[in-house]
């Protein structure tokens, strides 16, 4: 197919899965901030939400200080911010409408009606938009074209592309949304073990609907390095990284058979695969959480940049 | 024609055609404006002068018989199912995706052209002549690029004067001693024709560069089709949608010269901004070809190429819907970024077809299209089948002269211009904006044409009020290639306002499904 027919396709996954994520990201820095106060004083639970989503800086200088409401308005409406669930959802939509034919009726229905939905939210009064709301709209809208493309596409290279978009996002989705943690324990480290930490840790499984999953994979007490084994290394968890990493290297090798032909870009991707396989949770806290989350980001954002070389480019000979 | 169904027996010609006992709401009466001035118009006995327009659907107080089953259709379907069929035929449009995008004015960038789904109907005869008279046009034309690109006939016979063509902008000198694969330059002739009468078409311009708007004639049908199924078991309506099959065939036989095996054609937009965008898409979509942009296309060696996920991939045809000065920044427009640097050259060496070819432009230009009959006899041999509207060329004084006298009468055109814009219709048209008119002609006369205000005829149509006569016109489509085909049937655009002459779908016009009727 051609190189931009795969470059939307791509994108219109990454974008909703983006639009996920910002949403999630917001929940979990509201849930945080429903904590009582502990008389310390410093309160950078949506500081940390901005920072993970690597927003910080153009929130900064539009708004200045973190305030949960314009924050709430920076993630979710702010053209300005190309992350925010109003710039993904738009921009996947306008992928689509570029590469309409080669979608089914049934995924551009779901990204259509998501974009025209938005577009009546947008012109809602701002007080009626309560976070819940948006939240649970931003779920429901992304699982929706995500259902569609399951159930729908055509299992040809096309969906390669849009899958491999989608698991890329979301490994990095799940590793920003956990570095929120880092975040959050910067600047008082000896909160590690305490109660707010424990609340802290099961409000991300809350965010990222996987209370439940986890209860049944694990029981008993939330610890730290349950949840981390959870969404780093649990190939169970559909969010994890690990089964993030399986769905790239999956819808890689597909195509790679498809085409006759490998790139760096499998490679690589077997190699983090390869790793992550090896890695016990005792590793990841060795190396330091946050550490071994960013370099995993970065790993990704390679694999990506491969991914373009090989396939969406149009310069491959 | 139902028998001992009442009937509007003395229905005036230009008033409404619900039936007196028809459950529809009574249509207001044309109003009786004393302009506009049309070729033929009767004055009633106020004085004023009443548009005698032909109605296709009554003559004489008579249902015609294309229309005869419409009859019941219309009476059966009171005003809420009406509007509820409405609501739906644009519901469909919405999903499926028909919209043209307007950007940069603000509103839903997603526009729908207004769809009437009264259709408008041709009886097979009248359609067989037309359809001859079609091929034969889009041959002459044809014939006359060839020509004027080669050894120019035609300009050395003094028949056509020779400034027209290589003065004209539309000419393309790298196009000069080129000839395209099996001689053809305009693949797709749209040619504009509106009617006066039973047997009255005149031929009001020809597109030979790449009209569009085919993808309403397929969808138009395509829905009617959803939501009427048995209009379509009563009547037998020849079907269009092969449309898509023969363009690809058509293209597929102009391969070029170099290509030796099954050829890969692409259709080439300026992107996913153009008002046309979905039409590229719907297109490709349906001839199962690519749809590409500039960016997607290279030149390397003797070839062009596009770039795929697989590497690239060898272009032997391309259906470009981008204007001439944006195809290869190395031959034309230097700072286009929409077209592909290097073409022109594959091009000219036969290593890849462009449809339309560059070029073509120069013969549906509005001032060549007068000496079109010309080329009919000149090239064929033949008396030409359909008629043009007699024209004024404003560049030449006497014509300038009795235009000048007659400016509330006629309909002033740009040269150059298209989309309803840039133009006077007289009889339509206040003292003031003719005098402003006035002005720009006599600045420029040679940029302007004018032609009598013609008796468009009307098809009923949806309207608020119920059901009115509406004037319309009809784009067919031929394709040329190995063959001079055209699909049974076109797009019949209708203008919405009462007694608006002007069906541009950026002037307020709407479509219809056209119906060609089985023998």
């Amino acid at each position: 197919m051609l190189s931009r027919t795969a470059d939307n396709l791509y994108w219109i996954a990454r974008y909703m899965e983006r639009a996920e994520t910002a949403a999630r990201l917001l929940e979990v820095g509201a849930r945080i901030a429903l904590l009582p106060d502990d008389g310390h004083g410093y309160r950078s639970e949506w500081d940390s939400v901005l920072r993970a989503s690597g927003t910080a800086d153009g929130f900064a200088r539009k708004y200045g200080d973190p305030v949960q409401r314009n924050i709430e308005s920076y993630l979710f409406l702010d053209r300005d911010n190309p992350s925010s669930v109003a710039s993904c959802v738009t921009a996947a939509r306008e992928n689509a409408r570029i590469v309409r034919t080669g979608l089914t009726t049934q995924v551009w229905d779901a990204l259509n009606s998501g974009f025209q939905e938005m577009r009546e939210l947008e012109r809602s009064p701002r007080s009626e938009l309560d976070l819940g709301r948006l939240v649970d709209w931003t779920r429901r809208q992304t699982a929706m074209v995500r259902g569609a493309i399951d159930a729908t596409q055509l299992r040809n290279d096309g969906y390669d592309f849009l899958n491999i978009g989608h698991y890329l996002e979301r490994a990095d989705s799940t590793a920003r949304l956990l570095d929120v943690k880092y975040y959050v324990l910067l600047p008082r480290a000896d909160f590690v073990g305490s109660g707010l930490d424990n609340y802290q840790w099961s409000t991300l499984l809350r965010a990222l609907s996987a209370h439940r999953a986890f209860h049944w994979a694990y029981g008993g007490e939330v610890t730290a390095a349950k949840i981390a084994h959870f969404l780093i290394l649990n190939p169970q968890s559909p969010r994890s990284l690990l089964a993030a990493v399986q769905g790239l290297n999956a819808h890689l090798d597909r195509l790679a058979r498809g085409y006759g032909r490998s790139t760096p870009a499998q490679t690589r991707a077997r190699a983090l695969l390869g790793e992550l396989a090896e890695t016990r949770v005792e590793d990841v806290f060795e190396e330091g959480l946050h550490d071994f989350l960013t370099r995993f980001i970065r790993e990704v954002a390679g694999i990506g940049a491969l991914v373009h070389e090989a396939y969406l480019s149009g310069d491959v000979r | 024609m139902v028998p001992g169904r009442a009937k509007a027996a003395a229905l005036p010609e230009t008033c409404a055609t619900a039936t007196a006992a028809g459950p529809l709401q009574p249509v207001r009466a044309v109003k009786l404006v004393p302009l506009p001035l049309y070729w033929s118009h009767v004055v009633n006995e106020t004085g004023n002068i009443v548009p005698d327009h032909f109605n296709e659907m009554f003559a004489d107080g008579q249902v015609r018989p294309p229309y005869a089953r419409l009859e019941d259709w219309v009476a059966a379907m009171p005003a809420e199912l009406r509007s509820l069929k409405q609501t739906e035929a644009e519901a469909l449009f919405r999903r499926i995706g028909i919209t043209f995008a307007v950007y940069g004015e603000g509103g839903d960038p997603d526009r729908l052209i207004p769809f009437c789904m009264f259709p408008r109907v041709f009886s097979n005869s009248e359609w067989r002549r037309l359809e001859r008279g079609i091929r034969q046009r889009a041959r002459a034309l044809n014939a006359f690029l060839v020509d004027v690109y080669g050894r120019g006939e035609i300009l050395r016979a003094g028949l056509i004067p020779a400034a027209l063509v290589h003065r004209n902008a539309a000419f393309e000198k790298a196009a000069v001693g080129f000839v395209p694969p099996r001689g053809v330059f305009s693949h797709v002739v749209g040619v504009d024709l509106v009617r006066t009468g039973p047997d009255e078409f005149f031929v009001l311009e020809d597109n030979c560069r790449t009209p569009s708007g085919v993808s309403y004639m397929l969808e138009n049908r395509e829905i009617m089709m959803r939501m009427f199924p048995a209009l379509f078991r009563e009547n037998r309506i020849e079907p269009v949608d092969h449309y898509p099959s023969a363009l690809r065939r058509t293209l597929a036989s102009v391969a070029p010269a170099k290509c030796d095996r099954d050829p890969t054609i692409v259709i080439l937009t300026p992107g996913h901004f153009n008002s046309a965008y979905y039409e590229h898409s719907f297109l490709a979509d349906l001839m199962g070809v690519e749809l590409v942009e500039g960016q997607d296309l290279f030149v390397e060696g003797e070839y062009v190429w596009m770039r795929t996920t697989e590497g690239p991939k060898r272009v032997d045809v391309i259906y470009r819907r981008i204007d001439d000065a944006y195809l290869d920044p190395l031959c034309f427009r230097p700072d286009s970024m929409l077209g592909v640097p290097g073409l022109m050259d594959v091009y000219r060496s036969g290593g890849v077809t462009i449809a339309s070819a560059p070029g073509a432009g120069v013969a549906d230009d509005k001032a060549i299209y007068t000496f079109v009959p010309e080329m009919i006899r000149f090239y064929l041999g033949e008396e030409p089948i359909l008629k043009n509207v007699p024209t004024w060329q404003c560049g030449k004084a006497d014509d300038l002269k009795y235009v000048l006298e007659r400016l509330p009468e006629l309909v002033v055109k740009e040269v150059h211009g298209s989309g309803g814009y840039g133009m006077l219709v007289g009889p339509a048209a206040t003292a003031e904006q003719v005098a402003a008119f006035r002005d720009r002609i006599v600045a420029n006369p040679g940029n302007y044409i004018a032609q009598p205000t013609l008796a468009l005829s009307t098809c009923p149509t949806f309207v608020e009020q119920g059901i009115a006569p509406r004037h319309v016109d009809l784009r067919p489509y031929c394709l040329v290639g190995e063959r001079v085909e055209l699909v049974p049937g076109g797009l019949t655009r209708v203008a919405l306002k009462e007694g608006c002459l002007v069906v541009n779908s950026s002037q307020g016009g709407g479509v219809k499904d056209t119906w060609v009727l089985a023998e």
